[in-house]
Order: C-alpha cells, then sequence, then structure tokens
C-alpha cells in the first residue's frame, strides 16, 4: 500500500537520449533560465539586474538576490512560453550550485528545488565554470574532449584542462589577484567610462592604438613563469594604467581614452591567449574553448584565433550571449550529466560559494 | 490540502493540513542551513502522509520579516512550487502566526508584543491585543527603543532581557500555526512578497583612489 503511494512522489528517471532540461542560474546579477533538448537550445531567458548594479561601480549581493527572487518565477514562465513546453514536459533540473554569491545562488537553488519536488523529476547542481565550458556544445555540437578551457569573467580567470566535462576538469592556472573583467570594470571607471567595463572599452579601444602605451603583461616574466606559468595576475596592469592616467592628467594633458583603452586590451589579450596556447601545446591538445563575459570581447576572439591558427590548434568561442551568464549553459551541463548516465543531486544540495572547478556536480 | 512553511527565523518549519487539521509536520532549528533544509523537509512531509504533491491544493508562505537570506528560501520555494503546481500562494506575516501560537497556548492574556532577532543589535517586532490582532507593526528597532514589562513573544526577548524582561513562549513560529489560521481564515493574507524592513547595504562610491 505504501510504496504504490509513495510512488507519486518518486522522481521519474530521465531518457539518457536528447532529455529535455531546464537549467537556473543565479550565481552573480543575471537570472537566467535555459531549456534545451539533447545539444539543442530551445530557449535562453535572462533577467538581468545589471542596471540596479551600475551606479554602485559593482554587484551589490544583496540588491541581485532581491532582484533573483522576483525575476526567478517570470523568467521560468517566459522560458517555457519560448521553448513551446509546458513545465512538466520537462525531464530534469540543473541549477548552478557554485561558485558565485551565497546569497544569489541560494534563490535559484531553492527554486530549481521547488521545481524538482512539483514535478517528480531528478535535480542536478552543477558547477557554474563547467556550465561556461558545457554551453559551447549548443553552437558547435559535441565537446572536443581533452580540451583547454579559459574562462573570462568578472569573476573567474582560469584555465581548466577538460577531459570529461561531467567528471574530469582539472585546473591548471588561475589570476592569482583581480579577474580580466574586473580589471575591465576598473580601468573603466578610472577612464569615466560606465559599468560595467568590458563592452565600452572595447567599443573606445577600436579608435585608438594598441601600441600606443606599453603596459606589463602580468606573470610573463621567466621568473614568474617558473611558478606561474598558466596563472594570471591583472591588479599590476590596472595600478600602471592608474599611474599612467595619472601623470597625464597632473601634466595637465588631455587622456587619449581610445588610445589608453585599447593599449589596456592588448595587454589584457595578449597574456590570455598566450598562456592559453601555451597550455594547449604543453598538453598536446588541440583544442581551446574560450568562455565567460570577456570571450565576448572582440579582440580577445580576434587573436586568439590568429595566434591558435598559427600553432595548429582550434578555437571555439560561443556566441557573445552565450558567453555571459545564462540559464542555458546550465540546461547544457545538465543535459550532458543526463545523457551520460550521471547521479542527480540529493534535495540538501548546498549552495557553495566556492565550489572548487574539480566538482562538476554537487 | 493546504502546504505550509515559514523560514523567516532560525526555525525551518513545515506543515501539511488536511483542511480540518494538521497531518504532517517538521519543525528544524538551524539558523545557518535554511537552503538545505527546507525542501527535504517538504518531501518528507508529503512523503510521511502519502499525499501526491498533486493533491496539494494551496500554499501559505511565511513573508518575514526576518533575515533576508533564510527570507528567500522559503518565498522562492512557495512561488515556484505554486507555479508548477498551478495552485494560489498566501503570504502571512511571520510575527502573525507567532501572536497565534501564544493566544492558543494560553501564554499572554492580555496585549502583548511579538520580537524575533533582526541581527545587527535589532529586533522586527509587532503589537497585538489580547486576541492576536495586529495593532502596530512589523517594524525594526532597537530593543531599548521598544523596551516593554509586558509580555514579549519570540526569541527577541530572550536576546535582550534588559529590555524585555518578561519573555513567553513561543520561541519560534510554527507552520501547524500558519496552517491553522490560514484555514480557520484568521490571518490577514499577504502577497508573497518579503518584509525586508531594510534598504540593501550599499553605498555609491567616491572617486577613484590616486596610486601614485
Amino acid at each position: 500500500m505504501r510504496s504504490s503511494w509513495a510512488r507519486h512522489n518518486d522522481r521519474v528517471t530521465p531518457p539518457t537520449e536528447q532529455p529535455l532540461v531546464l537549467g537556473i542560474e543565479t550565481s552573480c546579477d543575471e537570472t537566467g533560465v535555459g531549456i534545451v533538448r539533447g545539444h539543442t537550445l530551445l530557449a535562453d531567458a535572462v533577467a538581468s539586474s545589471v542596471d540596479e548594479h551600475a551606479r554602485f561601480g559593482g554587484v551589490v549581493p544583496e540588491v541581485a538576490s532581491r532582484a533573483h527572487l522576483e525575476a526567478m518565477v517570470p523568467t521560468i514562465e517566459r522560458a517555457c512560453e519560448t521553448a513551446g513546453i509546458g513545465m512538466h514536459d520537462v525531464d530534469a533540473v540543473a541549477v548552478t550550485s557554485g561558485p558565485g554569491l551565497a546569497g544569489a545562488l541560494l534563490v535559484g537553488v531553492a527554486a530549481a528545488k521547488a521545481l524538482a519536488i512539483g514535478l517528480g523529476k531528478p535535480l542536478y547542481g552543477v558547477n557554474h565554470l563547467a556550465a561556461h565550458v558545457a554551453v559551447d556544445q549548443l553552437e558547435h555540437g559535441p565537446l572536443p574532449e581533452p580540451c583547454i578551457a579559459m574562462l573570462v569573467s568578472g569573476g573567474h580567470s582560469s584555465l581548466l584542462r577538460v577531459s570529461d566535462v561531467t567528471t574530469d576538469v582539472v585546473p591548471m592556472g588561475q589570476t592569482i589577484d583581480d579577474a580580466a573583467g574586473e580589471a575591465f570594470d576598473k580601468v573603466a571607471r578610472l577612464l569615466g567610462l560606465p559599468f560595467p567595463g568590458g563592452p565600452h572599452i572595447d567599443r573606445e579601444a577600436r579608435s585608438g592604438s594598441s601600441v600606443a602605451i606599453d603596459f606589463p603583461r602580468g606573470l610573463t616574466s621567466r621568473r614568474d613563469l617558473e611558478r606561474h606559468r598558466f596563472d594570471f595576475s591583472f591588479s599590476g596592469l590596472k595600478t600602471a594604467v592608474a599611474r599612467w592616467v595619472e601623470a597625464r592628467e597632473a601634466s595637465g594633458e588631455p587622456v587619449p581614452v581610445a588610445d589608453v583603452a585599447a593599449s589596456f586590451q592588448e595587454a589584457v589579450c595578449d597574456v590570455l591567449t598566450r598562456k592559453a596556447i601555451d597550455a594547449a601545446a604543453a598538453d598536446g591538445i588541440q583544442d581551446i574553448l574560450i568562455g565567460g563575459g570577456v570571450a565576448a570581447n572582440s579582440r580577445l576572439r580576434g587573436m586568439a584565433e590568429e595566434r591558435a591558427a598559427a600553432r595548429g590548434i582550434r578555437v571555439r568561442v560561443p556566441r557573445p550571449g552565450l558567453c555571459t551568464d545564462n540559464g542555458a549553459m546550465v540546461a547544457a551541463l545538465g543535459s550532458e550529466l543526463v545523457s551520460r548516465g550521471r547521479q542527480p543531486s540529493m534535495l540538501d544540495l548546498p549552495a557553495d560559494s566556492s565550489m572548487p572547478v574539480t566538482l562538476v556536480t554537487a | 490540502m493546504l502546504l505550509a512553511f515559514d523560514t523567516a527565523t532560525p526555525a525551518v518549519t513545515v506543515a501539511l493540513h488536511d483542511g480540518e487539521r494538521v497531518v504532517a509536520s517538521s519543525t528544524t532549528v538551524d539558523a545557518m542551513r535554511h537552503g538545505e533544509l527546507l525542501a527535504p523537509a517538504i518531501q518528507a512531509v508529503l512523503d510521511e502522509t502519502w499525499v501526491p504533491r498533486q493533491d496539494v491544493t494551496a500554499i501559505a508562505v511565511g513573508v518575514g520579516p526576518g533575515p533576508f537570506t533564510g527570507l528567500r528560501v522559503g518565498l522562492v520555494t512557495a512561488r515556484t512550487l505554486a507555479a508548477v503546481l498551478d495552485i494560489p500562494v498566501y503570504g502571512v506575516c511571520t510575527l502573525d502566526v507567532l501572536a497565534a501560537q501564544a493566544v492558543d497556548q494560553g501564554t499572554v492574556d492580555g496585549p502583548f508584543l511579538v520580537a524575533t532577532d533582526a541581527r545587527r543589535k535589532e529586533v522586527y517586532w509587532a503589537s497585538y491585543d489580547e486576541e492576536g490582532r495586529r495593532l502596530d507593526g512589523p517594524h525594526v528597532s532597537r530593543p531599548g527603543d521598544v523596551a516593554t514589562d509586558g509580555p514579549v513573544v519570540g526569541r527577541g526577548a530572550l536576546l535582550y532581557p534588559d529590555a524585555f524582561p518578561r519573555a513567553v513562549a513561543p520561541e519560534h513560529p510554527d507552520a501547524r500555526w500558519l496552517a491553522q489560521v490560514v484555514t480557520d481564515e484568521r490571518a490577514e493574507l499577504l502577497d508573497p512578497e518579503p518584509l525586508y524592513l531594510r534598504r540593501p547595504d550599499a553605498a555609491t562610491p567616491g572617486k577613484p583612489k590616486k596610486v601614485s
């Protein structure tokens, strides 16, 4: 008797072929809900609170968390409508369980659990960084494995060796201070450009000279390479830009914003692409995948493709809309976890703000 | 079948009410793990009573005031579950639930305050008449500014005995009462919107610091 009743609430095992997966992302300031079937993107609804953070010059965690709560259900409904499905058609629910802002993550994780309970379907808590890698399969098909993934955003700058995106992600290097996107934001602020800085620097740089100012390339000296071959540092670069701009202002000369933007951007892209290619070459890996918000930068995309081609290495970069934080990337990784028969998460899944990259699922 | 829960205090409390009585409930006090505790507790009360989730016809949720992070866990769970099951969700002020508990359990016999922990050396509070009807609040204040010799329900009284020397039970809200007051139509029903009572901490930045 008991078993026949309890079955009403048991979670149904999803099909491993072409699973319909809904993914939720709330690790920072974007409330993202994506829906995929296998490798096919059906919907990618994003509600951003970035405008509410702009006047503070950075993301305010409590403002982001409040916005996630308000946006969550409308964004889920919008995604289902776009995908042309009912919520009950979903085979599995995936959610970013870390790393990210603790309070923000928790809103998405709680919503995903409520969906899993309400639908009677399995829950997959996934790593935000691995999701940035998995998203590329929605645009360019099955992931090249192994590959080197370079994830560059306002919160992360990492080089990863990905042998299996569902189980085997190994960090090769990361930033030892600021994230690349953080450097873009800080330099934009120095130049009087709005937050978030990336798109504004990119635009200004187009009319400037990338060789006008020789800004430092962090952790590229022979000595640094011994200990930090695949690590990044952007804090010194940011300070160098500030010093240069202050010296200009002190001498009463106008600041050539376009030249500073272009030369700064060149320094960041130079180090990123050099180290990514070095990482691939060191392991004899033929594919580099770039993701995260900074991957939307036009110079980074161009330089990476040019330099990699010269070494016979392929570069894959998803379109800018899939590089920034979104729910589709979480759904994409969820779909891969289902397809490869990985274990779902328990309902007591915690939000883990410092989830290690080696943990693809929690 | 009404599913009720509250996460606005250190208690994660869940109850299932069949229209006549509470048929299952669960309460765990742990201020740091609302996100981990709530969903398994909801699943447990459904499984324990063999109630298929489709039989839940409404959700009642405590809307605070309470510490923001935990409060949001309850609200986003209530809103999402209600959207999936296509059922209504009712909000109830958490302090009102504590007041109803105190009146029903007979720990108060006249007007009283309810005070819960707002952290930062403040309390969330509201005042009630002897039948548990809210007279004033909810507000957030320093205990000293609302000190009283009268009976005070809730954890706030235990935390600040100097301001609230007459602490009375209960300490935490219980979803069994939340379910009961909604079923009895004794509760003022609110939208499932959080009662934050405070603005986010954020300051607009000044000019960048000089580095040279």
